[in-house]
């Protein structure tokens, strides 16, 4: 069973034109008929909001396990397809349906269902207000179904970590022709090492020290071309082994333009080892390390932005990404594979940590996806050849306080913490909206009077 | 003696679901499926469509081969457990072979009740429940000047109709005082009856049949205080009762059907039953009759499935909730839950609209505000999102009003408000 597009709905953006509705007849009537439109938005007076009857394409659609006659069938293609050869007009697939999704026409004089315009939904192209939208993620998700999962089946992650997430879809994509460092942190600590002499994953995968990994990848991945073989540099290391202890090798490397494909998941903080702090640990934030007491109040420094410190190197591709967020996430992995093999490719990815951050473990995308919808963690690449790019708008974002009253280490916040939040995240969104507005490469040409020889021999 | 992890007995609509549920958390286990049937699944629920020759009997089958083997399900037809001995876990068929199980369910489904009518026996008489039986029917149909149907149920309404439209002259004699019993109230039913009495079908109510006796190429049915009925056809529609003759001293309890915990547990160790086999517990707790519903099979095979599987996600059968959807004459009539009682206390209220003579007629059915019972006739609305709104036990409040004008849209809007 493959995973299936869906049409999304966000109440909140509905305003109830009802272009959807008249976009669905149009596409569905025929000159015998007008068409009842398969997808209907209704009001409910008593919380004044819309709402939607459609087919959800289930998964398990109960609509099909009810039909007496086999007429609905989730096909390949994710769509719960009707067939109107076998259809007995009984009508209890309409019993089946909990969304509404599947209703009969008098006009047609049998039950109707979206069928998603064929990878088109005019509903969807009918919406002016983002009310409707288009996921196509799931096309993503079966095509990395059929990519072989090379690390071991059981991870021993905390529950609701989105780590194991984004280890097997990294490795899925990048492949097993891959030399892995898992550098100390959570992802050694989840088993990408493995166990007792055995390995956690399908490709060598080394445990270089915290300090070390990009130059021990630089020098693997040297050898490995001087014997004339082209494998893939991989690093999976934590915010800690990137950008504090890990820095200068790191730092190093990217300077030389090693060709690497480094992925930072950051956590913000050395959470295998008890949630100490970091150089990534947001200002305010409760650790093991920045205690709250009488006097303490969690951390008093800001969190550096390391991928724009990692821009600054004039890599050949930086980006941040998120899980919540994974088509973005997925389309970046694949730019930075590519560039990993000229140059060196920096990939930075939020990962929310259920027990370091405190908060439930079901939470975990949710929570990602409220630090990118508020501006905490904005999402964008560099390429050194076209300069900064937002991946998303970030001119209205939400309020900060929804995304720290998500999570327990911000719990003992004060309005004046608070502000100092909001403030930095304001003021990282405006450095990276001017960033975004540059374009570097127009100081290609040279303004003034070229010169044509050195005048003056440096080596005197 | 063969050997299997799971043993599912049946492929019908329990069944089949029960099959996905445990493959979908244990892809591997050893299965086998014994079906009674030398040919493919076929729901009962189709028949009519067969008996009227709207459907052609070779494209009904529920499931292909092909389906049972991307499973890996060991299909088998023709396969008729004898007797079960639960204490060694293990079957015998009815041809002297014995099957060993790791866990069985039982999905045997229900055969139909003959009545105990003086001379039924000696008569030919039909029944609608298998494949063979419908197409015997249309056969018969085909000839049938005069067609007798005993029963006022869907499968005896959706015959009756459809010998009609074959051209017979039919009678229906129900013992009750209306059509549909238990799933209409008198005046939905008078509205559905009145539809066959204008497609000349004759609907005899709150009549019972003394006896029945053969006559040349038919029979004669004698009505209690009446004239003898002449019948080319007859076909007794009295309702089903569960197929558990295989049961006997099997250590499975049986009362009106298999007795099931919340889990479709029988009282047997390691055996399962789900669909019509099943005594059905009412979701609301009372007399309500529950079982014999088709969406209601599966959720029973599907949580048995789960059960049997270990699958963690399992749920608890929440009860049975009466549901239908009958289609007569080209017209519409939707039930959903529990009708009140006649003597119901001041926590219910009945919202109606719609009596003789309109366009259609609705029924809601509220108790302390929540959801207990939609029923309509020639209104249109989701069963489904009605049968939910009942599970989840959701106060309507003011939203009653809007549900009574149009049902469908409300409860849309009411039921897209609830998802997350």
């Amino acid at each position: 069973m493959s995973a299936t597009p869906t049409i999304a709905f966000d109440a909140a953006r509905c305003d109830g034109c009802g272009h959807c509705m008249n976009a669905c007849v149009s596409a569905k009537s025929s000159d015998a008929h007008r068409a009842q439109p398969r997808i209907q938005i209704l009001r409910d007076d008593e919380s004044g909001r819309w709402g939607i009857a459609q087919c959800r394409q289930c998964g398990d659609p109960r609509c099909a396990s009810v039909c007496p006659a086999a007429a609905l069938e989730k096909g390949d293609d994710g769509i719960v397809a009707w067939d109107g050869e076998r259809c007995v007009n009984c009508l209890i697939c309409t019993a089946g349906c909990t969304f509404g999704g599947i209703a009969f026409s008098a006009a047609e004089g049998h039950v109707v269902k979206c069928d998603q315009c064929e990878g088109a939904p005019q509903c969807v192209a009918a919406c002016t207000r983002g009310a409707l939208r288009y996921v196509t993620t799931a096309n993503l998700y079966n095509r990395w179904g059929d990519l072989e999962d090379l690390f071991v089946p059981g991870l021993g992650g905390c529950q609701g970590c989105n780590t194991e997430l984004i280890m097997r879809h990294t490795l899925r994509r990048v492949g097993s022709n891959t030399v892995l460092a898992t550098p100390p942190g959570c992802i050694p600590g989840m088993g990408s090492v493995g166990y007792n002499g055995m390995l956690g994953c399908k490709v060598p995968v080394f445990h270089p020290l915290l300090t070390n990994t990009a130059s021990m990848l630089t020098g693997i991945r040297r050898q490995y071309k001087r014997k004339g073989r082209n494998v893939t540099a991989l690093a999976l290391a934590g915010d800690g082994g990137a950008g504090d202890v890990g820095f200068q090798s790191l730092s190093g490397a990217a300077e030389r333009g090693e060709q690497i494909l480094f992925i930072c998941v950051d956590n913000e903080g050395y959470m295998n080892t008890g949630a100490q702090r970091s150089g990534s640990t947001t200002y305010g934030a409760w650790t093991a390390t920045t205690p709250i007491g009488e006097s303490a109040r969690g951390k008093t420094q800001d969190a550096k932005n390391l991928p724009l410190l990692m821009m600054w190197h004039g890599c050949e591709y930086v980006a941040t990404a998120s899980t919540a967020f994974m088509e973005d996430f997925y389309a970046k992995l694949e730019a930075a594979l590519d560039a990993s093999q000229r140059g060196f490719a920096y990939l930075h990815l939020y990962s929310p940590c259920t027990s370091g951050w405190r908060f439930p473990s079901a939470s975990n995308i949710e929570v990602a996806r409220k630090a990118v919808e508020t501006n905490f963690a904005v999402l964008w690449e560099y390429r050194r050849d076209q300069g900064l790019k937002l991946s998303r708008d970030i001119e209205d974002p939400a309020p900060v306080t929804e995304y720290l009253k998500l999570l327990g280490k911000f719990r003992h916040l004060d309005a004046t913490q608070i502000a100092h939040i909001e403030r930095h995240v304001a003021e990282q969104a405006q450095v990276l909206r001017e960033l975004a507005r540059m374009h570097p490469r127009e100081g290609r040409q040279v303004v003034g009077h070229q010169s044509d020889l050195m005048a003056v021999d440096l080596d005197q | 003696m063969e050997q299997f992890d799971y043993v599912v007995l049946g492929a019908s609509h329990a069944a089949l679901e029960a099959l996905r549920a445990i493959r979908a958390h244990d892809s591997d286990g050893s299965i086998a499926v014994l079906d009674r049937e030398a040919r493919l699944p076929v729901s009962p629920t189709v028949l009519p469509y067969v008996v009227s020759g709207k459907r052609p009997e070779d494209r009904i089958a529920l499931r292909e081969r092909g389906w049972f083997d991307d499973l890996r399900v060991d299909y088998r037809q023709q396969a008729h457990a004898a007797a079960l001995d639960s204490a060694h876990s293990r079957l015998r068929l009815a041809d002297g072979s014995e099957i060993g199980y790791g866990k069985l369910l039982l999905a045997t489904g229900a055969a139909p009740a003959v009545p105990p009518i003086a001379g039924l026996s000696d008569v030919r008489f039909h029944v609608l429940r298998t494949l063979d039986d419908a197409l015997a029917l249309r056969e018969a149909g085909r000839s049938a000047g005069r067609a007798v149907v005993l029963g006022a149920g869907l499968v005896g309404m959706h015959a009756a109709e459809n010998l009609a439209r074959a051209g017979a002259r039919v009678t229906i004699i129900e013992m009750r005082d209306q059509v549909l019993p238990g799933y209409f109230d008198a005046t939905a039913a008078a509205r559905i009856q009145a539809a066959f009495h204008d497609n000349g079908v004759e609907v005899l109510t709150g009549r019972r049949v003394e006896r029945v006796a053969p006559r040349a190429g038919g029979c004669t049915v004698q009505l209690d205080g009446g004239d003898p009925c002449d019948a080319d056809l007859l076909l007794v529609a009295a309702g089903v009762r569960p197929e558990v003759s295989y049961l006997a001293g099997s250590g499975v309890a049986v009362e009106r059907g298999v007795v099931v915990d919340a889990f479709m547990r029988s009282t047997a160790a390691n055996v399962w039953a789900a669909g019509d086999v099943v005594q059905t517990p009412s979701f609301f707790g009372d007399a309500t009759p529950a079982g014999g519903i088709l969406p209601d099979a599966v959720e029973q095979g599907r949580t048995a499935g789960m059960s049997m599987a270990g699958d963690p996600g399992v749920q608890a059968y929440p009860g049975g909730v009466s549901l239908n959807t009958y289609g007569f004459f080209g017209r519409r009539a939707l039930s959903v839950g529990r009708d009140a009682p006649q003597q119901g206390g001041a926590d219910w209220e009945v919202l109606v609209r719609g009596g003789e003579g309109s366009d259609a007629y609705l029924k809601i059915v509220l108790r302390d505000g929540r959801l207990q019972g939609v029923f309509g006739v020639d209104v249109l609305f989701d069963p489904g999102i009605m049968w939910e709104l009942i599970l989840r036990r959701v106060e309507l409040g003011a939203r009653a009003k809007a549900l009574l004008e149009d049902p469908q849209d409300a409860a849309r809007a009411l039921m897209s408000g609830l998802w997350r």
